[in-house]
């Protein structure tokens, strides 16, 4: 009997054991960017490497304030009104279809369903070169239109709307029509209601994907005053090879913002993963 | 359901969907069938569009039989064979642990999901200097427990396996949540059976748990060499494809040979092939998986 309860017992050490491990695996690198971020050019390689700055300084923010050739502010709010731009059409879009989809069946929905789900199996890669060049064609490279408008066509997001929508019973919109509601009122005051949590969830999808997205704006905007903060962090990437403190600075600033979103809103975001199972 | 006919059913349906299928035709649809075409042209971009060039498979079978083609498959699946393991073991591993109630559960999910929040710019910017030989924590630590880390990025050798760790730091957290979806959906009775049974904690896993959750293993096998195949941006950023061309990888060459040197119909061919690889493997995977995978449960 005694035996077997300081077995227990080790289980239970063992597992906090773990978890604390797996905590500090998962936080290290956060904290060696704040710390690096907070030490001056010296500190910054200087052997032995120190844990923690020994002379905190700020140095490393101001300089990514005031970088030459483009402005880390500017940047900020270009990717804000970019992250916010893009989860507005994708939402707005890919919510209207799923509607259709799920409640206004036409001749063949079912068949353009089949080759939306399609379109899920294509990589981004194989689009990326021609949508730049039907960009290039419109005439909307290096600008913010350009960089949204494929954001119109998110199967995915379609396909997770329209999953949440079946869900909704049609008694609820037979009783709208009794009342003279037209489709397009049953659909915003109706089905929207009833859907926000996965609205909620795809919302913040959709404007993380947007925000944190790097490899689009970087082929799609050349000036640098449009540049986003990803592309201007990786910009950073190359030109403070040795002073890494900036940089780290620069990747604290960039996370910042996301973390914060994440925090107060983290149970729709963990509802979308089990939900879609999907980027 | 009955929709009356002053609700104009046809009309608002096409209102609806027209924004969403106007994206899907132009940056889908349209886009694949327009890289078939390029990949058999040739196609300089900074040249006009009318003076494209019919070449034939020119433009596949210089890939195919050139010497950088072996190389960049050698990288991609150097890449894909340190990651998959690694990530599976990794968010199993999470998973586990996100399946059992222990005081500060919440703060644990929390944190095991924040490098999943984190852009890949970011996270690849702080794992370049993580990794740094001389001034990064790594080795700092390594040397703790008396090991001389690599000089991990610049080394033709350790650079591949440099960033399989901090994709599978970066991953991790969001494969984990799948993965403990899975488990959740365990009925205990299998667990209450086997115990009385006599299962010790290592057969009820390897007996019940695993088997159980195969469909979803399969399924995170299945993404991410679908998504492995597709490595760009921690490449981009964390060697550019060096030291000597040692992590060149598919996406980073189409990007380097369509927006770097404008060859548009050389860089389509490479996403054609790209395309082909991916689908193989998937189906491979779906071949596979009638030998290995329980949907009974």
């Amino acid at each position: 009997m005694r035996k077997s309860r300081t077995f227990a017992i080790s289980k239970t050490v063992l597992l906090y054991l773990m978890i604390a491990l797996l905590i500090v695996i998962n936080i290290l690198p956060f904290f060696w960017m704040v710390s690096s971020s907070l030490k001056g050019e010296e500190a910054i390689r200087t052997i032995p490497i120190k844990w923690l700055p020994e002379h905190p300084t700020l140095e490393g923010y101001v300089r990514v304030f005031n970088m030459k050739g483009f402005s880390f502010t500017r940047a900020s709010l270009n990717s804000l009104f970019l992250a916010v731009a893009m989860t507005l059409v994708e939402v707005g879009s890919s919510t209207a279809a799923a509607f259709v989809f799920a409640k206004l069946p036409f001749r063949g929905s079912g068949k353009l369903f089949g080759v939306y789900l399609a379109t899920m199996m294509i990589p981004g890669t194989v689009t990326m070169v021609p949508n730049y060049i039907i960009l290039r064609t419109l005439g909307l490279l290096d600008t913010y239109t350009g960089l949204v408008l494929p954001s119109l066509g998110r199967a995915f997001s379609v396909f997770l709307m329209r999953q949440s929508m079946m869900g909704v019973n049609d008694a609820y919109m037979e009783s709208a029509f009794l009342d003279g509601a037209s489709l397009y009122r049953i659909f915003f005051s109706i089905m929207l209601p009833m859907v926000t949590p996965t609205l909620a969830t795809l919302t913040l999808l959709s404007f993380m994907g947007g925000w944190n997205s790097y490899l689009w704006p970087l082929i799609v905007l050349t000036s640098t005053s449009k540049q986003t903060l990803q592309v201007v962090l990786g910009n950073m990437n190359s030109m403070y090879e040795s002073n890494e403190h900036v940089l780290m600075a620069g990747a604290v600033l960039t996370i910042l913002p996301i973390l914060v979103v994440y925090l107060i809103s983290q149970k729709y975001v963990d509802q979308g993963i089990s939900v879609g199972g999907l980027k | 359901m009955y929709i009356p006919k002053t609700a104009h059913k046809g009309r608002a349906a096409a209102v609806l969907l027209a924004p969403s299928l106007i994206g899907v035709v132009f940056f889908c649809l349209l886009p694949i069938a327009a890289t078939l075409i390029f990949s058999v042209m040739n196609y300089d971009l900074l040249m006009p569009m009318n003076t494209m060039q019919f070449v034939g498979l020119k433009n596949f079978t210089r890939i195919l039989t050139g010497r950088e083609f072996p190389k960049v498959l050698g990288h991609t699946f150097t890449y894909l064979i340190l990651y998959l393991p690694a990530i599976l073991v990794t968010s199993m591993v999470q998973a586990l642990i996100l399946n059992r109630s222990f005081k500060g559960h919440t703060l644990f999910r929390t944190v095991s999901y924040l490098p999943v929040i984190t852009s890949w710019v970011a996270a690849a910017v702080v794992w370049k200097w993580m990794l740094n030989g001389k001034f990064g924590l790594l080795n700092h630590i390594l040397l703790i427990f008396g090991i001389q880390g690599p000089p991990w990025l610049s080394s033709r050798t350790w650079a591949m396996p440099g960033i399989v760790i901090a994709a599978a730091w970066k991953d991790t957290g969001y494969y984990a949540l799948m993965m403990l979806a899975a488990l959740k959906s365990i009925d205990h009775a299998y667990y209450e059976a086997a115990s009385i049974d006599g299962a010790g904690p290592l057969r009820r896993f390897f007996s019940i748990t695993l088997p159980l959750i195969s469909p979803t293993l399969f399924l995170l096998i299945v993404l991410n060499i679908i998504y492995g195949l597709q490595v760009c941006d921690s490449v981009l950023i964390m060697t550019n494809g060096d030291p000597g061309g040692a992590t060149t990888v598919f996406l980073e060459r189409i990007y380097k040979y369509a927006f770097k040197q404008y060859k548009m119909g050389y860089a389509g061919a490479y996403s054609w092939i790209l395309f082909f690889l991916i689908m193989a493997f998937t189906a491979l995977q779906f071949w596979l998986e009638k030998k290995w995978v329980n949907y009974d449960a």
